[in-house]
């Protein structure tokens, strides 16, 4: 009976007739006022359970999580800022290189990095690999107030204790556009995920990096654009812009705060 | 004394295998009989509809699934016929204005999306190729869940062995990659899993 039955861990070609995009977003971090409306969005889209008692940022899940940043100069002079911080959606993904489930993949059709909480058995080897602190780990079974069932997402499962769950660019959102494109008879669609929606200030820019024209892809291009740790080449698909040369410094800043080496020359 | 070994040898395997292979799918699934018997072929060849008629798809593409009762109400606010079934239908569901609550053999699990207007609408594939001839069934069967995961018996299909399995048979996940990887279409993981 497991004669005939296909591997399904091993990626085919895409159809030939499929578009395939790449999505991804630009984070003006000039109009982030560090609100946390993306994050509380988030958490409500994705299904993520409220925190229990005692829940540290290390053990909690935040898909989408907002840190508070500073230029570390002297106080009167000092300047503050707030980087919104999904998953990067790399499209060379580390976590993929290492998880020996194959419960990571990068999608073909729409550069979206799938993580598989059912495949997921639970190693966090991903988690060490990650270079974003963007993969979050269920210590708990996900609990809801009685009552708060009902105001679950249906387009999104929730996930298990035990697993590894990230940011997937609001897949059930990309569903439903698909599901719509579907009836309408066009692969021609785009959606957006709810941080995006979320955002009071309209600093996040969501769309296909392939597609020249977008807004994305233009702002993508701009000088005042960068990338967290563009340095290690895992290419991620979220870029960040600020006018201002400290917080396009914090790019390459290294874990103890220092200035890297390329901090200072103004692009 | 080595045929009187051999004998018990062949006794025990054959109570094993009856066991594993008989006995236990017997009692992993349970029977469910369906509230109300509904006639498809009434429907689909009598009265010459489609399955897009009751099964419908919404504005935004997603699939309806089972229809309200408000959609039997359509034609059923009072009895067509002379069939048992029928009065139930309109005596205990429809002036209440109650749903039935109908048992669905194709459920799949939570964390499977499957989009009927994707398969259908772009991939053209015929409602036949994963239902079989339901839409000609006289009689709905009895509902069976496994006592274990919960699941409808469609999603293994009928037979255990899955031996001599027919096209529509089944809806696991190989089901689903072995029509995928036939015409080449391919997605994530997440193209089909939520």
């Amino acid at each position: 009976m497991m004669a005939n039955t296909p591997n399904t861990a091993t990626a085919a070609p895409v159809q030939e007739n499929r578009k395939i995009r790449r999505f991804g977003m630009v984070i003006n971090l000039d109009n982030c006022t560090g609100c946390g409306s993306c994050m509380m969005t988030c958490a409500v889209e994705n299904n993520c359970a409220p925190a229990k008692e005692k829940i540290t940022d290390r053990t909690g899940i935040t898909l989408m999580r907002v840190f508070p940043v500073n230029d570390r100069q002297p106080m009167p002079v000092r300047q503050a800022g707030f980087v919104p911080m999904p998953c990067m959606q790399c499209e060379d993904p580390p976590c993929e290189l290492v998880c020996p489930q194959q419960a990571v993949e990068l999608d073909p059709l729409s550069g979206i990095v799938d993580q598989m909480p059912q495949r997921c058995f639970g190693c966090r080897y991903c988690m060490a690999a990650c270079p974003y602190h963007a993969r979050y780990f269920n210590w708990y079974d996900p609990e809801w107030p009685k009552g708060m069932e009902q105001t679950l997402n249906p387009a999104v499962a929730p996930r298990m204790r035990g697993v590894v769950e990230k940011c997937d660019f609001c897949h059930g959102r990309l569903h439903l556009a698909e599901d719509q494109a579907a009836i309408d008879g066009n692969d021609d669609y785009t959606y957006t995920p709810a941080c995006v929606e979320a955002c009071p200030t309209q600093a996040i820019v969501f769309g296909d990096l392939n597609d020249e024209d977008s807004e994305v892809s233009q702002l993508a291009k701009d000088p005042n654009s960068f990338r967290f740790l563009a340095k290690l080449g895992t290419e991620p698909k979220v870029y960040y812009y600020s006018e201002h040369e400290w917080r396009r410094n914090l790019a390459e800043r290294d874990m103890n705060g220092n200035a890297s080496r390329n901090e200072g020359k103004e692009a | 004394m080595i045929n009187r070994s051999l004998l018990l040898f062949v006794a025990g395997a054959a109570v094993m295998l009856l066991a594993g292979w008989v006995a236990f799918p017997r009692a992993l699934y349970r029977q469910v009989a369906q509230p109300l018997d509904f006639d498809h072929k009434a429907h689909t060849v009598t009265a010459e509809m489609e399955c897009l008629s009751c099964h419908e798809y919404r504005y935004d593409g997603t699939f309806a699934g089972i229809p309200k009762i408000d959609n039997c109400a359509l034609c059923h606010s009072e009895p067509l016929g002379e069939t048992e079934n029928e009065r139930k239908l309109v005596d205990e569901y429809i002036t209440p204005g109650k749903e039935i609550p109908w048992l669905v053999y194709s459920r799949q699990p939570i964390n499977t999306r499957f989009s009927h207007s994707v398969h259908t609408e772009r991939a053209k594939v015929e409602c036949e190729r994963c239902h079989g001839d339901h839409g000609k069934s006289e009689t709905l069967r009895p509902y069976e869940y496994n006592l274990v995961s919960g699941y409808s018996r469609d999603i293994w299909g009928p037979s255990i062995s899955r031996l001599r399995r027919q096209p529509h048979q089944g809806m696991k996940m190989d089901d689903c990659m072995g029509c995928h990887q036939e015409r080449g279409a391919v997605a994530g993981c997440l193209g089909c899993h939520r």
